[in-house]
């Protein structure tokens, strides 16, 4: 009997779910040099928010890059509750800047305010935006690697 | 194999992109820094400020401080050494960046001391004396005084002249200016105008040697 050519084995499997896995550690990466570059470098101060998501963020790049080798697909356990964590401080912050929390909930009074609004590039991207973009699309590579893994 | 080539290229490009952009936007805020300080000559220096030093001294240090600031305390000693070392050649002047809590009254402080030409001993009496004043990035001008103790100043004359509207005044005009001249931290130095183009006391000197070297030309 011939083997179907489109049927994935188990080590194609595994290459995919490491390119995944890899490609969510280039963001975490990017994300975390980023981060820093705009606290040490550009000399911004993070509020109180920012540092929660920098919590979140950084250890990713540690902890992704401990599954890539060798390849261990459980490490979706271990990285998804920081992402999902870190999704949501940055979507809170997001709603924050945007106006839609309301003045009494928010936090961090002193300081600098989380509500202040440092960088726009192309008149809509924010940090905050960013921190977004960066969290769910490293949750979305690990539950994509989740789901393939299981089938 | 090629999994672990292609991790380790990565890193290392990330890694070299945040150095060589930090390099140049470094090397951008600097020339950034040195044009703004170039072009708001008239911000670095007031009369008002209080000196040390020989007036027509052909190098002039201004330094934007903060007396709550614990780097300026660390700062001053190694200033004035500075100074010794090269007699009649330095003129300090000092600008008010009371950027910490409670700090302006603390500058206030001073500046009756200064009615009263105790100035400088007061400023070293409160460098001193940080630690018990201004704990916790918070000034507590009310813990102050005990530490002025020494000085033969006259305090009743001291408590009337802190409430001087001037020092207000004084102090607003200090800080318009660096916010001009974007001095966000403190303490900041400028050397015959140059803002140092990093943060370090070697930076100061290799800037003060070189204003000394220009002046004897």
């Amino acid at each position: 009997m011939n083997t179907p050519a489109h049927i994935e084995t188990p080590a194609d499997k595994a290459s995919i779910g490491w390119t995944l896995i890899f490609i969510a550690w280039l963001i975490a990466t990017a994300s975390t040099l980023g981060a820093l570059f705009l606290g040490e470098v550009m000399g911004y101060t993070p509020c109180l928010l920012c540092w929660y998501q920098r919590i979140a963020m950084l250890p990713l790049v540690l902890v992704l890059a401990a599954g890539l080798f060798p390849f261990d697909a459980r490490v979706v356990r271990y990285a998804l509750p920081l992402a999902l964590a870190g999704l949501g401080l940055a979507l809170f912050h997001l709603a924050l800047i945007a106006g839609w929390i309301p003045e009494s909930i928010k936090p961090c009074q002193q300081g600098v305010p989380c509500s202040d609004v440092v960088v726009v590039w192309f008149g809509f991207v924010t940090i905050p935006l960013l921190s977004v973009m960066a969290f769910a699309a490293i949750a979305a590579l690990l539950l994509i690697t989740h789901i393939k893994g299981s089938k | 194999m090629k999994q672990k080539t292609l991790f380790i290229v990565s890193a290392v490009v990330l890694l070299l992109a945040f150095v060589a952009a930090a390099v140049f936007y470094s090397g951008q805020k600097e020339e950034a820094a040195r044009q703004l300080a170039e072009t708001n000559r008239a911000a670095l220096m007031r009369i008002h400020s209080p000196t040390m030093g020989n007036p027509d001294a052909p190098v002039i240090i201004v330094e934007f401080f903060d007396p709550a600031c614990e780097t300026c305390g660390a700062f001053y000693p190694r200033v004035k050494k500075l100074m010794a070392a090269h007699p009649d050649k330095i003129r300090l002047v000092l600008r008010y960046a009371p950027f910490h809590d409670g700090s302006d009254k603390v500058v206030a402080v001073l500046e009756a001391a200064r009615k009263q030409g105790k100035f400088w001993p007061a400023l070293e009496a409160l460098f001193a004396s940080q630690r018990d004043w201004a704990a916790n990035h918070t000034a507590q001008v009310g813990k102050v005084w005990k530490h002025l103790d020494g000085l033969g100043l006259n305090m009743e004359q001291m408590a009337f002249d802190i409430t001087a509207p001037e020092i207000d005044k004084l102090i607003a005009q200090d800080l318009e200016d660096a916010r001009t001249l974007n001095v966000t931290m403190t303490p900041e130095y400028f050397v015959n105008g140059k803002p140092l183009p990093s943060f370090g006391f070697e930076q100061l000197t290799e800037l003060v040697d070189q204003a000394l070297a220009e002046s004897t030309r």
